[in-house]
């Protein structure tokens, strides 16, 4: 099925929550919005036409100022039976940044929402195991954020200046055997 | 017997062991830590921990200009590069809405298939050697190391390459370079069958792989797998195949699927893969046409250097591509490409300046990991070992 059609099989199917649908250089994105994004992933999954089983990725956006809703969450599925792509937008505002997790539909959004949560702070509601992936558990704040310094935070985060601490002990450490 | 463990257990207090295994374990390939609880032998519980090699690749090409992001993606995989870099090349180039001429496809496809060989053979290498046979590493590393050579040749580095540019290629390639590739490419499968008389048939490795780590192919898509440890239980998902990039859709290659799903067939569809890749790269070197191996795109390709510093015009494209970067249309697009572990995807955001607004790398390292637990739990401690070098992951790739 060509993506124009399951964009416009969504539309026909949730009128409500469909807000834009886009092509750029043949690929086509859906904008939603964030309520009933689990009853249209479980559809997309389950409807034999569309078949979409394979959750390619997820990942947050950042349109600080550019855009009235601040984030967005991305999905890209793909149907390995039926040969077709699509690719969602959820938009989730800055005062609420929470969607529910797609993790019943497919497994594999686990560690992609862990991600998302852990370089967004966007939190997914019904994720069983909600922790920071890449970065240490105390870290403050969310890198991917277009407000966060590149250069990294002002403050040296804690467990850094630990091992510093440690190295400079290790150092001074004289052995007497 | 029963009586004997409730004796056993009666006498001495038995519980349940928490071992730490990583971050510097030599098995984990990379700085993988898993935490595993376990019941005397069998592994009840398997929590992964990655981050440590966390670079924050995405917060950097984010601040560059799609030219002097191409070296960040070397760092993903470090052990694969050119497949990396063709990857991100093609994402470019879709976004930008340019094609790389036709001697450049072939090129590209010719290195990223070395590419494969050479990131499967120290898969294939380490992965044994975890298991307790150390002959097939020192055989294999013989081998990538004359790909590595062949790197060095072809564009002065052997691991961190950055060779395809966004447009073509960076130079092209010498008759002496494909000379010596031929040559490879005609005593490899010789070199594959030692490979295979010492491991495929051999006891020891399939009673450590046979039957472990099964995953069947619904749940498998389920995760998300791709690549070889999708292949291995009988999707014949290969973005080469489903989306052809480059020549791929010009070269005449099959797929290797398995069909339990188990360790033993992941590791037959990666040998089989490493044949064809090799029947890629002599159809390529046959077939290579001749003509320029940059895109003729002034405006959003770099310029070459010799003309730079003769020609005025040239030399103003190049200082605005460098300096501001190219202009191009406001939109998205997400690009996969098969590397050796998976689907590399990356999907840029572009507001129509010359940086990425928001530039995601899919990486398949990252997905597989995420798997350990399913794969180890309710096996044995030695099973895990197996279940780590059978998903084939690099950490540099999935900690980003």
């Amino acid at each position: 099925m060509e993506a124009l059609q399951i964009a416009e099989k969504i539309k026909e199917k949730f009128p409500e929550e469909t807000l834009d649908i886009r092509e750029f250089r043949g690929q086509v994105s859906v904008t939603l919005k964030k309520g009933r994004i689990l009853d249209i992933c479980r559809y997309l999954h389950d409807d034999p036409d569309l078949f979409l089983d394979y959750l390619v990725d997820v990942c947050g956006c950042d349109y600080l100022g550019k855009k009235d809703v601040r984030f967005e969450v991305v999905y890209h599925l793909y149907s390995i039976r039926h040969r077709h792509a699509i690719r969602l937008k959820a938009e989730v505002p800055d005062s609420d940044p929470s969607i529910d997790s797609v993790m019943p539909v497919w497994v594999g959004a686990n560690w992609h929402e862990r991600e998302c949560y852990d370089l967004f702070g966007i939190v997914f509601e019904g994720h069983p195991d909600l922790r920071r992936i890449l970065l240490p558990e105390d870290w403050e704040g969310y890198p991917l954020r277009k407000d966060y310094p590149v250069k990294g935070p002002e403050k040296e985060w804690p467990g850094f200046l630990e091992v510093l601490d440690k190295a400079k002990r290790y150092r001074e450490f004289e052995w007497h055997g | 017997m029963d009586k004997e463990m409730e004796e056993i257990e009666k006498t001495f207090e038995t519980k349940e062991l928490t071992v730490s295994l990583g971050p510097q374990h030599p098995a984990t390939h990379g700085v993988l830590r898993l935490v595993l609880d376990l019941d005397g032998e069998t592994v009840v519980k398997c929590t992964p921990y990655v981050g440590y090699l966390h670079r924050g690749v995405e917060k950097l090409g984010e601040n560059r200009t799609y030219f002097a992001a191409l070296p960040l993606s070397d760092r993903l995989d470090y052990i694969s590069s050119m497949n990396n870099n063709v990857g991100y090349v093609n994402a470019v180039e879709k976004l930008f809405g340019i094609e790389a001429p036709e001697r450049a496809r072939y090129i590209r496809t010719m290195v990223a298939e070395m590419g494969r060989i050479s990131s499967h053979i120290i898969w294939l290498g380490t992965h044994v050697l975890d298991i307790g046979a150390t002959t097939p590493f020192l055989h294999a590393m013989a081998q990538r190391e004359r790909l590595l050579d062949l790197f060095e040749e072809l564009c002065g580095a052997r691991l961190t390459v950055s060779y395809p540019r966004v447009g073509g290629v960076r130079n092209d390639i010498s008759q002496e370079f494909l000379d010596a590739l031929y040559q490879f490419v005609l005593e490899f499968p010789s070199h594959m069958d030692d490979y295979e008389t010492l491991v495929t048939e051999n006891r020891i490795w399939k009673d450590r792989t046979v039957g472990i780590g099964v995953i069947s192919a619904e749940e498998a898509i389920n995760w998300g797998l791709t690549g070889g440890t999708l292949r291995g239980s009988g999707v014949d998902y290969d973005v080469r195949k489903y989306f052809p990039y480059d020549a791929y859709d010009k070269v005449d290659f099959e797929v290797p699927v398995g069909r339990n799903g188990d360790c033993y067939d992941r590791y037959l569809v990666r040998v089989g893969e490493m044949r064809q890749a090799n029947r890629i790269m002599k159809q390529c070197i046959e077939n290579l046409p001749a003509g320029p191996v940059m895109a003729d795109a002034p405006k959003l390709t770099l310029p070459p250097k010799d003309l730079v510093l003769k020609d005025m015009e040239h030399l103003i494209h190049q200082f605005i591509l460098i300096t501001k970067g190219p202009t191009i249309p406001e939109g998205e697009v997400y690009v996969g490409t098969e590397v050796p572990k998976g689907e590399l995807g990356f999907y840029f955001v572009s507001d129509g300046t010359g940086k990425p607004y928001r530039m995601r790398v899919r990486a398949p390292s990252f997905v597989h990991a995420s798997v350990l637990p399913r794969l180890s739990e309710g096996g044995l401690i030695a099973d895990v070992i197996a279940n780590i070098g059978t998903i084939d992951i690099v950490l540099g790739e999935c900690d980003r």
